[in-house]
């Protein structure tokens, strides 16, 4: 006797539900199984090193001794440089296709900063080395005596260093804060600038209201643009020079962590030197993951805010009606 | 000067200096568009597109092998990609409240993040390592798992913009939940659906890291899932860093076909969306 | 965890599967960056000549190689540093040495304004790459170049950021004539330089020093011709400034190849005699002995014996010199260790 229709029905839901989630499950278990696996092969290094790894600045793979502080010192100032040049440029763009440019040329120049995102990091890569690096070599070839005192601008001029790597990292992350500042901005409830002209506010007070209103959501634009800088790889290995030092000159030559990886991982002849090699890659793994969770929690406070004031609103426009 | 014009003034020039962003942040634009166009079209000829590389140091050859490979591992890894990442997406709209719902946005936010460097390490100890050999198919997977998170999740946002009373409706019926959920509302989402895997596309087919441990690289023409193979990428980027001169010149050529292939994944998207939608509307 | 085994599992059986009817047999090697230029040209004549053999080689640095035939993801290798006795006793079985060709390692520099061959003592090039001299104009290098301007540019020294036989045979050559180098820096396909850029492969250190006004590498000789990059001459062990050349390098495995040791490792830097180039060396490729795919080894033998005969007429046009006869008579006795 065939089942009734609903127990046959709900089977079917059953199964929908089995099938799907565990598809849904694969995404879950694809995270833990990196987590687990840059753990596991990254134990030996831990074990002997431990947390003064991270303190050592000495590469070494004939004697078995690695230090990752240069490579951590790397990531995070060229990410830093790359944040300081490009949160400014981001948010007058974000500010710009937002609140002042006229309808018309909205589209179109967002359209374009977009682009920016769609280039591939070996493209921004050749470019750097063929058009930024030798622009930046004669920037520093022309850097007054006195200047090349300053710890930040001493050193040979070679081109490729910490300042083309940043400024690379600046112009790739430029469109991706923009676009979700952009997108904080619009999620600002229209009251909030309405009220600060009915104030008497400039245009650029009533931005600074609707700024100051949608901050949590632009902090985390500016960071989900740091993770972008510090997972970089391609495009930073062609342009910063590949030496594993911790200098304070943006002229000097250093290295990432994630160019270490890709320069030394296929040759890493030795498990220890593997096992230094995963655990820098572990590290990146854990910050960008604590960056993207910080970023996202920052953006989705802001559009829970505004959920949670809105209604408030409705009845009394309703009332008045 | 009174309060009133200083503060005038300071909104004109923040005004200014937004507008300049806007300039300053097109110039790099401009310059690599520039670029990439002059020094690869002159490059771009016959042999770019059928040939092979030549011995080191000889001038000529071409990418052939390279184009050939970036399609292959695209294909591999919206195979694999495109099945796990909707399905999964489905899950999301359709029990939104579940504890793993939660596990897996978390999750699939964080693949989101991780550096591709990374997932090259990952998919090098998962499926070059065990088998003893490098292959597309390591690279499509490696590729694929990049995508599957923004496909996931551009699939659950779009199904959740669809009106539940559709899906009401068909259980209403009589349907199951997957009749509903594969035939109502899956097609309804399909406009978005289509962008967020051209999106997924466009991004994956720039990127190298992954693949310099997993497909490596390959001289010769190669359609082989289970050998190495050549991509314009890794192609461009040897290129890149050598000193041959003939060997710059074809990297740009190689990153004019490769943006162009972006751009074209863009464009596509662009328009699938418009034109589903106005197919919807009608 | 079990996703990490089940999935190597699957995507075996899925590799299995996958079209056995290649009649083209499609063999991966990688390795060296210092033999590329004649490697591939070998390949690529060999693949004329029987269209279904791809030997498809990668140059990857011989750090990489030697890492790769270890994992086994390789069919060969190529190194030109010999690989060390740790890590031939890591491979799961044991590895033949083959040498190929013979080359020479120059040192390349870019000096504004300087465009003729200068001559450097092993003790200066030493000193440069630790960082004691830094300018153009020091006397150390100014000494054996009477005639010659030489700018107070700094010195900006290329090396290799992968590991690397033309790393090892260079660092191997400084470590003879400076003790310092020796207990500063070491001999290793990757060593802690104490100062300078990296770049990837013979390919990144030719192309960096290309660019970059003031800078000092070191590559095989083939790279700094193919590139027209300027290259010095080295004060052999004899006292005389010798020029890489094929007869240069040549005269310095002429002692070696005599007392050829069984498993071919030798190092030929710095050798005694007239007209000898010191930073020379044998370049090798690597094979297991009792390898598992026995189609390839049989495959890979063929072409060794094309290589140790007819490829060796190549050799010359790029720059590197071919084995000596005697040499070659004990490769192709060695071949037959390879069982298949």
């Amino acid at each position: 006797m065939p089942k009734a229709p609903s127990s046959r029905r709900s089977a079917d839901d059953r199964w929908f539900r089995l099938g799907t989630g565990l598809f849904a499950f694969l995404i879950f278990l694809l995270v833990a199984a990196i987590g687990y696996e840059l753990v596991k092969n990254s134990r030996l290094s831990i074990a002997k090193f431990g947390l003064s790894f991270w303190k050592t600045r000495v590469w070494d793979p004939v004697s078995g001794d690695f230090g990752a502080l240069p490579f951590i010192w790397g990531t995070l100032y060229s990410s830093l440089l790359a944040l300081l040049i490009s949160t400014p440029i981001a948010l007058g763009i974000a500010v710009f296709l937002s609140e002042l440019a006229p309808r018309v040329l909205r589209t179109p120049l967002a359209f374009l900063t977009e682009l920016l995102a769609a280039i591939p990091s070996i493209v921004y890569g050749l470019w750097g080395i063929f058009v930024l690096v030798p622009m930046v070599r004669t920037l520093q070839v022309h850097t007054p005596d006195w200047l090349k005192k300053v710890p930040l601008f001493t050193g040979p001029p070679i081109g490729v260093g910490m300042l083309s790597a940043g400024l690379v990292l600046a112009v790739m992350v430029i469109p991706f804060t923009s676009s979700v500042a952009r997108e904080v901005l619009k999620a600002v409830p229209p009251t909030q600038r309405e009220a600060a002209y009915a104030l008497g506010a400039t245009r650029w007070e009533a931005i600074q209201a609707a700024m100051r209103y949608g901050r949590t959501g632009i902090l985390g634009a500016i960071i989900l643009g740091l993770g972008r800088a510090i997972g970089e790889t391609l495009a930073v290995t062609m342009v910063i020079g590949n030496n594993p030092q911790v200098s304070l000159s943006l002229y000097a030559p250093q290295y990432s962590m994630a160019a270490v990886i890709a320069n030394e991982f296929t040759e890493a002849a030795d498990n220890l030197y593997l096992n230094a090699l995963i655990e820098i890659g572990l590290v990146l793994f854990i910050i960008t993951l604590i960056i993207n969770v910080l970023s996202r929690l920052l953006i989705w406070r802001v559009s829970r805010e505004v959920k949670v004031k809105e209604p408030r609103r409705v009845p009394a426009v309703e009332a008045a009606a | 000067m009174t309060r009133d014009s200083r503060r005038r003034l300071l909104s004109r020039t923040v005004v200014g200096l937004c507008g300049l962003s806007v300039v300053v942040a097109l110039i790099p634009l401009a310059l690599i568009f520039f670029y990439v166009v002059k020094q690869g079209f002159s490059s771009l000829n016959w042999d770019f597109f059928t040939k092979l590389p030549k011995p080191v140091g000889e001038v000529g050859g071409g990418m052939a092998n390279a184009i050939a490979g970036t399609l292959i591992l695209i294909g591999i890894a919206a195979a694999v990609a495109i099945p796990v990442g909707l399905i999964a997406g489905i899950y999301l709209s359709e029990y939104p409240k579940s504890h793993l719902a939660s596990a897996v946005r978390f999750t699939a936010d964080a693949l989101n993040g991780v550096p591709s460097i990374v997932i090259g390490i990952f998919a090098y100890g998962l499926a070059v390592m065990p088998v003893h050999r490098f292959s597309a198919l390591a690279g499509g997977i490696a590729l694929a798992f990049m995508m599957i998170p923004i496909i996931a999740r551009t699939a659950e946002e779009l199904l959740n913009l669809v009106p539940p009373s559709l899906r009401e409706g068909a259980l209403a019926l009589g349907s199951t939940r997957s009749r509903a959920a594969f035939s109502v509302m899956v097609p309804a989402a399909l406009p978005g659906i289509m962008t967020g895997i051209l999106v997924a596309l466009a991004r994956i087919s720039g990127e190298t890291a992954p693949l310099l441990f997993t497909s490596f690289n390959n001289r010769f023409f190669s359609l082989r899932l289970d050998q190495p193979i050549s991509s314009l990428t890794v192609q461009v980027y040897t290129y890149a860093i050598s000193p041959y001169d003939d060997w710059h010149r074809q990297a740009w050529a190689g990153a004019l076909v490769l943006v162009t292939l972006i751009f074209i994944f863009s464009a596509l998207a662009r328009i699938v969306t418009r034109r589903l939608e106005r197919m919807h509307r009608a | 965890m079990r996703f990490t085994r089940l999935a190597p599992l699957a995507l075996g059986a899925v590799l299995a599967a996958a079209p056995a009817l290649a009649q083209k047999q499609q063999i991966n090697g990688a390795g060296a960056t210092f033999p590329n230029p004649i490697y591939s040209k070998w390949f690529s004549e060999y693949n004329k000549l029987h269209p279904d053999v791809e030997i498809n080689y990668q140059s990857i640095g011989s750090g990489g190689g030697i890492r790769q035939l270890t994992n086994e993801t390789v069919f060969f290798g190529a190194s030109d540093g010999p690989m060390t006795n740790e890590q031939l006793s890591a491979a799961p079985g044991k590895i033949l040495h083959l040498p190929t060709v013979l080359g020479g390692v120059v040192p390349i520099y870019n000096i504004p304004g300087v465009d003729v061959e200068l001559k450097f003592t092993g003790k200066a090039l030493a000193d440069i790459i630790l960082g004691r001299i830094n300018k153009w104009n020091d006397p150390a290098i100014a000494g054996p170049n009477p005639g010659v301007k030489l700018p107070g540019t700094d010195i900006t020294v290329v090396h290799r950021s992968d590991g690397s036989g033309t790393t090892y045979i260079f660092v191997d050559y400084l470590s003879k004539v400076s003790p310092e180098f020796r207990q500063k820096v070491g001999v290793a396909t990757s060593v802690n330089w104490p100062a300078g850029l990296g770049g990837k492969g013979n390919e990144g250190v030719s192309g960096l020093v290309k660019q970059t006004p003031g800078a000092i590498g070191y590559v095989e000789l083939i790279y700094a011709l193919q590139n027209k990059l300027d290259y010095g001459t080295m004060q052999s062990m004899d006292g005389e400034f010798v020029k890489c050349s094929i007869d240069t390098v040549t005269a310095a495995a002429g002692a070696a190849a005599a007392a050829m040791p069984k498993d071919f490792r030798v190092s030929i830097t710095n050798a005694p005699g007239k007209g000898v180039y010191p930073i020379s060396s044998f370049t090798w490729m690597l094979f297991y002995e009792t390898p598992k795919d026995k189609a390839k080894a049989k495959v890979m033998v063929e072409f060794m014996k094309w290589a140790l005969t007819d490829g060796q007429k190549y050799a010359k046009d790029l720059g590197y010199a071919p084995l000596p006869p005697n040499v070659v008579n004990l490769e192709t006795e060695a071949l037959k260790r390879i069982k298949f």
